[in-house]
């Protein structure tokens, strides 16, 4: 056990290590992916907070991530805010809305909790498109260059900047890799694991469950924020496309080909998928068709997703 | 023209929206109520139903109500044999599971969305109602094509109650219903009643398509508005509750029309879904469904 947590730790800084590397050798057009695949990975390891270690499948984590999005997006464009007060009311917004929702939503469970997460998660977006003066709707708020300097110790950098983004969100992805494995390490993580394994024992063990659950869904909130608030200052741009179902769907569907319950499933199924879509769209618009017939593939064969199946298989040490 | 006008206009366009609203909402009402399957491709069903509406009366040149009928008797059978198929190759072998089969389910939806977008094409197109004549009403004259769709819904919603309630088809659903090992322990064979029910759960939604197309236009996005509708009817009226989702659907048509002549649409759906999620979460079982039959 004690040489399995060595090497999960071991394995999970080589991929930092790689992604640390590959800034030096990715060409222009994959160095911009990579950029915004470690940004949507941050919000599906906050998804698989919830869905996958928690067991609480969420239909509406779009207002999670859109939340933190418009929170550092409105400030920054209607009250010229600078990044970090900016990105630290998009983080604010995701978690008043996720204790709100939690404390709803969590006195319901199984296909109520996912039409109800659902049902909120639509009211978000139809209030984004009532406030269409503010936000601009489907059309989006662009977010001017200038107001996306961000201020570090000696100087200030723009975040517009290719380099940067790319450390920004390599910055971000790790910050959330790390805590993702702590988390789950630690003696709340494996609890939350025993709630979705058997929520009636960890009761009648004394746990609190709701209270247990309230904090999963806060933390999946407010990392979904982070990777919201982080996509709006990185890539400037803040629409109510990000509030839709799409975005409560996509998480799911990120998490569930890496594998559900793995801190490494995330970041894998989203870049799979990320290049998936990239390269069938090169080849047909039609790719809502590669999601669709993923997921009922996926669900069909594969419920485990990749991480989970090689840990099932083989590395039994995998968190 | 003073209010009176106004709100008859209102509710004639509500009880049109209701009529229709109740055929989809009992359809995803039947599935979730026998199967225990939250279908969230049941909007793309309907969908799938008025566009196919749209092609099949288009094959037919001549009085519009040829084309019209075609598509009548056609395009719902299509559609339940799409579900049929959907249900035998991906639900059945889900094992029914409620989570993976919401999964699947969304995978259909972005399935036939993305089908009908590559080959219908993002155009809204009409269907030609087969009759266009005009009942003269106090202040207005009121198209009859519209209160023909209150009445044919009317009538298949009897229909349907009586097959459910007076036939031995009915019997074998509702027993599956209330318990399924039971059913299958008197021989009722379960697999072939559930792929029977999803099929005609998603023909009631292609049929509330092709009776709204000449009313409004077939688009590969219209799907997305009555499945929300029909969910927020399903849980007022009580998930699996029939009567329920009846009277839910009157009440959500009807206040949709009326709400939506005088407020804006998106603040209209706004609070009504708002609302619904507080019903859900404050009272599982519905407004009108017995205690004990909450979602689960």
């Amino acid at each position: 056990m004690k040489g399995g947590e060595h090497r999960a730790i071991w394995l999970h800084a080589a991929l930092v290590a790689g992604l640390a590397g590959l800034h030096f050798v990715l060409p222009d057009y994959h160095h911009g992916i990579f950029a915004r695949v470690m940004v949507l990975a941050v919000f599906a390891m906050g998804y698989n907070i919830a869905f996958g270690y928690t067991g609480l499948l969420s239909l509406g984590h779009a207002m999670f991530f859109a939340a933190g999005l418009y929170g550092a997006a409105l400030p920054i464009y209607h009250l010229d805010w600078s990044v970090w007060p900016s990105l630290g009311m998009g983080l604010l917004a995701g978690l008043v809305l996720a204790v709100i929702v939690g404390c709803l939503a969590l006195r319901t469970v199984g296909v109520a909790f996912m039409i109800v997460t659902l049902m909120f998660s639509q009211v978000f977006y139809l209030t984004t498109l009532y406030f269409t003066t503010y936000t601009r709707g489907e059309e989006g708020l662009v977010l001017p260059q200038a107001a996306r300097m961000l201020a570090l110790p000696g100087q200030t950098v723009s975040l517009a900047n290719a380099d940067m983004r790319y450390w920004v969100a390599f910055i971000l992805f790790g910050v959330t890799l790390a805590f993702s494995l702590a988390l789950v390490r630690s003696r709340f993580g494996r609890s939350l694991v025993a709630i979705r394994e058997n929520e009636e024992r960890m009761r009648m063990l004394g746990y609190d469950v709701f209270a247990s659950k309230l904090a999963a869904m806060a933390i999946s909130g407010v990392v979904s924020a982070a990777a919201g608030s982080a996509y709006a200052v990185l890539f400037g741009y803040a629409g109510s496309g990000f509030a839709s179902i799409q975005y409560s769907i996509l998480p799911l569907l990120w998490v569930l080909l890496g594998g559900a319950a793995t801190v490494l499933g995330p970041f894998i199924g989203t870049l799979i998928m990320f290049y998936l879509i990239d390269v069938a769209s090169s080849y047909t618009t039609a790719h809502m068709l590669v999601v669709g017939v993923a997921l009922i593939l996926l669900i069909l064969y594969f419920p485990k997703g990749i991480v989970g199946t090689i840990r099932a298989k083989w590395l039994r040490w995998l968190p | 023209m003073g209010f009176g006008p106004y709100f008859l206009l209102a509710t004639l366009e509500g009880l049109v929206m209701a009529a229709v609203l109740a055929l989809t909402a009992l359809g995803l009402s039947l599935v979730f109520g026998v199967m225990r399957v939250v279908n969230v491709a049941h909007g793309e069903f309907y969908m799938l139903g008025a566009v196919l509406a749209w092609w099949f009366a288009s094959l037919v040149s001549g009085h519009p109500a040829l084309g019209f009928l075609l598509a009548l008797v056609l395009s719902p059978l299509v559609v339940a044999g799409v579900a049929f198929l959907a249900e035998r190759l991906v639900l059945q072998r889900l094992n029914y599971e409620p989570e993976a089969t919401i999964v699947a389910t969304i995978g259909l939806l972005y399935i036939i969305q993305q089908l009908a977008l590559t080959f219908y094409g993002p155009e809204a197109r009409p269907v030609q109602a087969p009759f266009d004549w005009r009942m003269q009403l106090p202040w207005f004259g009121y198209s009859a094509y519209k209160l023909f769709v209150i009445a044919a819904s009317v009538a298949i919603l009897l229909g349907t109650w009586f097959v459910l309630r007076r036939t031995n088809i009915g019997l074998v659903m509702r027993a599956t219903q209330a318990d399924r090992d039971m059913a299958q322990a008197f021989a009722i064979p379960v697999s072939k009643v559930y792929a029977g029910v999803f099929a005609l759960g998603a023909g009631l939604a292609a049929l509330a398509a092709v009776l709204i197309v000449p009313i409004k236009q077939a688009h590969y996005l219209m799907g997305q508005d009555p499945l929300l509708l029909s969910f927020i009817v399903v849980i007022i009226g009580g998930l699996g509750s029939l009567r329920g989702t009846m009277v839910a659907a009157l009440l959500i048509g009807l206040s949709d029309g009326i709400i939506s002549m005088f407020f804006s649409p998106t603040l209209a759906k706004m609070l009504a879904t708002l609302l619904v999620a507080l019903v859900l979460v404050f009272r599982p079982q519905g407004l009108f469904g017995p205690a004990g039959m909450a979602a689960r």
